[in-house]
């Protein structure tokens, strides 16, 4: 008996599902008639999603799960066979054991010669089978895989693309070892300037068009075609046009070649040297999951991480460019106390006894939107031991109807669940302001965020008894803090934020922070351990287990149990 | 008869005789010789009038010679009753008449015409259109040339025939770029059809609205293969859309059910309802019905276009009866044919092939036929190997050498590749490199093979036909013209060795940019 792999979703509660019996590799699998497609439309499922149902992946180039089908590369072509009906009876035709007969695929006008289909566009039907490792499938391979590098530069020493490239990976599972081609190559464009961001290559290029779909069906900017013809043919944006939509990265992401290249990471790193790192976009409110690219406590690169729930495949150029601030050389490094560079178990001890004396009343906090849910958390406890006014500074900018959120804090919803604004952010920062002009006000903490700005100016801050400022980057509020406090990027720490729509996501950390600086979750839990009767648990973990049992929006989540792509909470 | 009449018959004996090493034996062959020498001639349907002195493509003209009858008589048919009670809408009666007439589509493939029109899905509630294939480009071809600007009002007259019969409020005629006049005639003849109301709304006085607009293509071989043709109407680069899911019939131009067919297949469904399905079926021979027009060209005295029965004429006929091509020129010795346009697999000289016929017992028995002796149908042609395609014959005759006639041709489909699907895409301008090689001094022992294997990796893997188109003359020429091509690069090596040069060093590089 062949095993029997179904594919039917592990949800509580199934649907019924219309299935179809095929055969992949002569394994029987019992696959959904539909599937989704690229817009997640349910069409009848194809013979590559049949086989990735049943474990096996079928090499291929132009075919990507998030864009329309266009069946170009042909590396996907796979021997197939059906079973043969009776036309009388529409019945299938038995062998003498009982097993139905199958008709494998042959030219119509060369019945000796196998048929491949591609797998990508072609519907299975009941009883197919797909013979993925066939010698004819092989051959199929090994001549699309030759096709495309008879006129390829194969320049992989100096291509960016080398290490994750799908021509390097297929030549090796399955290209062969010689050519028999002996002409002369075909020459085109390099080093195409497509746009700000983008360079192109139009010899590498395989011409699959994943980068003109994606352009043209997902960013909605119909910016790049194929001019000339046949071998000629180059992939090039509108005479007069650039390609500079805030999506553009993306298509160096989906190029299966060193073809597109990014200018950003151009020539500047091997990615088999790459540290892969799974975190989130920070730069707003979407919290698009990414992978960081890092290399010695460098990051060198952002990139777009699936995830159906937020982003699909896809992240913007402003946010995966945003990264270079974390290694600026201005970062604070040095924890401060009134100007004079401390220790952390100096400046803490210090700063507990400060905020021992603090009555009730008279303290404020002011924390980022953009700080975890953790520290936000901790934060509010904080806040709690004191009666503290709490709250968060808004930020806004447009939404571009596609990634891209309004709001351009990357936790404005962990900071209101865990307490820290509530009706309209940013309504308390006068009446904190006002506090501190009356004196009721005598010490402000402040996380993440440059007060002077917002309505504190300098010489309120002056007139505090205690200022404690956690930042990453000097301003105008860490030059004025009594207690400076270095903070980290959420690429140097772990924890998790909630998204605009709700999705609570959990990021790792990619590189070590310089200098002293230290994730605020740990010397807020320090902090807090020392401030309140509690016990605070000293890892990340159990911050935020203890989160989720005093949240109720949190309820019922476990850190270890949160998977790559987060989960739902009400908002 | 006159004498040079005999004189090419006796060609035609000699030539058979020479080369006549087939199995068939002498007498069977005279015996054909005979039988066809009294019958074939031209039967012109479709070119009835259009090179008789004095016929213009001017509507006048066309109805003076009966034009637009048969649509005024057809809009106005009632539906028919089957024997089983059934009832038909005038539209599905004249749609199966159509299917019943047996015609095959004339632009290359001939699929049933009326098959392809009941697989228009009807019940979408998307507009049906129609798209008139006046792209005809493929080489060799100059058929439906003749009826765009000899006779378009009668490709007009089947156009708005078809539409009416399929529900269609919207056509398109998609014309060739290098058709400028073609074009202009269109138009002007559209325009005189709208005016005497065959075109347009409330067709005469039947309440039946239809437009026709001339789209004209901007010169690539590719806007002839209908999903490339399709989308190149829309708009966009002609790339071949894949099948499945986008079959014309069901989502084609702007996504909705689209039937696409050739001039002449259009032409002939103007026949059909004026004739009756029955009476144009006895025309030519059994499932391959009608008349066609062959387009004859290369090494023949006569070149030129003739209309004839399907199946009625030979191809040895068609190269040297005193009514086609009269023969070959004064001392030439037959090579090889071309006999469906330049991507048909050649035939060559002295080919003998085993079709089957039906015997005198009604069973099918296999026969020998030469291969001057095969019917030019699409059937016969297939069952050799080749096909009849878009009926354009090229006669090759010894003074040519194949190795060049393929590189020309190669060079055509290098050009002509739409780049979209790779193994065309990087294949065919291969091959044409490989040829050019062969061709410029630079050949090896090897390329016949290597030629092969490359074009063996193209056929049957591509998007579109066009995998096959270029595939095909590869692969025939080098298969049955093998020692031709060994002898090529054997000759390229030998003297590069006496030269004492490098494997391509008299070469340049090649390209067409």
């Amino acid at each position: 008996m062949p095993a029997i792999a179904t594919a039917a979703p592990a949800t509580s509660v199934p649907p019924p599902v219309e299935t179809v019996t095929v055969k992949v590799n002569g394994r029987t699998v019992v696959v959904p008639k539909t599937m989704p497609d690229w817009q997640g439309k349910p069409q009848l499922t194809t013979m590559l999603q049949a086989a990735r149902l049943g474990g096996v992946e079928i090499p291929h180039y132009c075919y990507h799960d998030k864009l329309p089908v266009v069946g170009n590369c042909r590396m996907c072509l796979v021997e197939f066979g059906t079973p043969v009906m009776n036309s009388a009876t529409r019945k299938p035709v038995l062998n003498e054991d009982g097993t139905p007969k199958i008709a494998r695929s042959v030219l119509p006008y060369e019945p000796g010669t196998p048929r491949g289909a591609i797998t990508c566009a072609t519907p299975i039907s009941p009883g197919m089978e797909i013979y993925a490792d066939s010698p004819a499938t092989k051959q199929m391979r090994e001549a699309v895989l030759e096709f495309l590098l008879i006129n390829h530069p194969l320049d992989c020493p100096i291509c960016d693309q080398a290490g994750e490239c799908k021509l390097q990976e297929y030549s090796v599972q399955h290209g062969q070892a010689t050519s028999e081609f002996v002409e002369t190559k075909v020459h085109k464009p390099k080093a195409v300037d497509l746009g700000p961001r983008i360079m192109l290559d139009d010899e590498r290029c395989i011409l699959c068009t994943r980068c003109i779909r994606f352009t043209k069906d997902i960013a909605g900017d119909d910016a790049l075609g194929i001019v000339n013809r046949g071998s000629y043919n180059s992939v090039a944006a509108y005479p007069g046009r650039k390609f500079d939509n805030n999506y553009s990265l993306n298509t160096v992401d989906i190029c299966p070649v060193g073809a597109l290249t990014s200018k950003d990471f151009r020539f500047k790193m091997r990615v088999w040297f790459l540290k892969e790192t799974r975190s989130l976009c920070t730069s707003c409110g979407t919290g698009c999951n990414i992978v960081i690219g890092s290399r010695e406590d460098t990051i060198h690169r952002f990139e777009p991480r699936d995830n159906a729930a937020v982003n699909s495949s896809w992240m913007c150029d402003s946010g995966r460019l945003n990264y270079k601030w974390i290694g600026r050389p201005d970062r604070l490094r040095d924890v401060g106390v009134r100007g004079e560079r401390s220790t952390w178990s100096a400046a803490l001890r210090e700063l507990h006894a400060a905020l021992a004396q603090a009555p009730m009343g008279s303290v404020a906090i002011i924390a980022g939107a953009r700080q975890t849910t953790e520290e936000l958390y901790l934060l509010k406890r904080l806040a709690e031991r004191f009666g503290a006014a709490t709250d968060s500074v808004p930020r806004t900018g447009a939404a571009d109807g596609f990634l891209v959120a309004a709001d351009r804090n990357c936790n404005t919803q962990g900071a209101r669940l865990t307490g820290i604004w509530s009706g309209t952010m940013g309504a308390q920062i006068p009446r904190i302001a006002e506090g501190i002009r009356t004196g009721k006000v005598r010490t402000l903490l402040v996380f993440g965020e440059d007060v002077t700005r917002y309505g504190i100016g300098e010489e309120l801050l002056a007139s505090l008894e205690t200022l404690v400022v956690s930042d990453i980057l000097p301003s105008a509020t860490t030059r004025a803090a009594h207690y400076l406090l270095p903070g980290c990027a959420a690429a140097e720490k772990r924890g998790t934020f909630v998204n605009v729509k709700g999705r609570l996501q959990k990021f790792l950390k990619a590189v070590e922070a310089p200098g002293d600086a230290r994730p605020e979750w740990e010397f807020l839990s320090d902090l807090v351990e020392g401030g309140v009767s509690r016990k605070v648990p000293a890892t990340l973990e159990g911050v935020f287990n203890q989160m989720v049992r005093e949240i109720p929006a949190f309820s019922g989540l476990e850190w270890a149990r949160i998977g790559d792509t987060g989960a739902a909470v009400p908002l | 008869m006159d004498s040079n009449h005999d004189k090419q018959i006796q060609s035609l004996l000699c030539y058979r005789y020479t080369i006549g090493q087939c199995g068939t034996g002498e007498k069977i062959e005279r015996k054909s010789i005979e039988s066809s020498i009294a019958m074939p001639q031209e039967l012109k349907l479709i070119l009835k009038h259009a090179d008789e002195p004095g016929y213009g493509p001017d509507i006048g003209c066309y109805l003076k010679h009966g034009g637009y009858e048969t649509l005024k008589k057809a809009l106005k048919a009632p539906g028919r009753e089957l024997p089983d009670g059934k009832k038909l809408s005038a539209q599905e009666a004249f749609r199966g008449d159509v299917r019943t007439s047996g015609l095959r589509g004339r632009g290359g493939a001939g699929f049933s015409a009326g098959l392809k029109w009941s697989f228009v899905d009807r019940s979408s509630g998307k507009p049906i259109y129609l798209i008139c294939n006046a792209d005809e480009s493929e080489p060799g071809t100059f058929k439906d040339r003749q009826i765009l600007h000899k006779d378009p009002h009668q490709l007009i007259e089947g156009m708005v025939l078809s539409c009416w019969a399929n529900d269609v409020k919207l056509a398109y005629i998609y014309i060739r770029g290098e058709f400028p006049e073609g074009a202009r005639l269109l138009n002007r003849a559209l325009a005189e059809a709208r005016e005497k109301e065959f075109l347009g709304k409330n067709i005469l006085g039947t309440g039946y609205d239809l437009e026709i607009w001339v789209h004209r293509g901007a010169g690539a071989y590719i806007c002839g293969e209908e999903t490339g043709l399709i989308e190149s109407l829309e708009g966009k680069r002609a790339y071949p859309r894949i099948k499945p899911p986008y079959f014309p019939a069901v989502l084609g131009l702007y996504l909705c059910p689209t039937i696409v067919n050739n001039v002449e297949t259009l032409c002939h469904v103007k026949h059909i309802a004026a004739m009756g399905p029955a009476e144009f079926a006895r025309l030519g021979t059994p499932n391959n019905t009608g008349t066609r027009i062959v387009s004859l060209s290369g090494d023949v005295q006569h070149p030129g276009y003739f209309e004839v029965e399907v199946g009625k004429v030979t191809i040895g006929e068609l190269i040297f009866h005193e009514n086609f091509g009269r023969g070959l020129k004064p001392g030439r010795q037959l090579k090889a044919v071309i006999p469906g346009g330049s991507s048909s697999k050649v035939l060559k000289a002295g080919e003998v092939f085993s079709l089957k016929r039906k015997g005198a017992d009604g069973q099918m028995i296999p026969v020998d036929v030469p291969m001057l002796d095969l019917p030019y149908d699409f059937d016969s042609l297939q069952s050799a190997g080749t096909m009849s395609g878009s009926g354009a014959v090229i006669v090759m005759d010894d003074s040519r050498s194949m190795v060049d006639a393929l590189a020309n041709l190669a060079e055509f489909y290098a050009h002509e590749s739409c780049g979209q699907c790779t193994p065309c895409r990087e294949g065919a301008l291969w091959m044409a490199k490989g040829l050019h090689r062969l061709t410029h001094g630079g050949g090896r022992k090897e390329d016949a093979a290597y030629l092969t294997h490359i074009a063996q990796n193209i056929q049957g893997r591509t998007i579109c036909a066009f995998g096959e188109a270029a595939a095909w003359p590869v692969l025939s020429f080098v298969e049955k013209f093998w020692e031709e091509f060994q002898a090529r690069g054997e000759a390229d090596a030998a003297a590069r060795t006496e030269a004492g040069s490098g494997a391509n060093s008299n070469l340049k590089p090649y390209s067409y940019a």
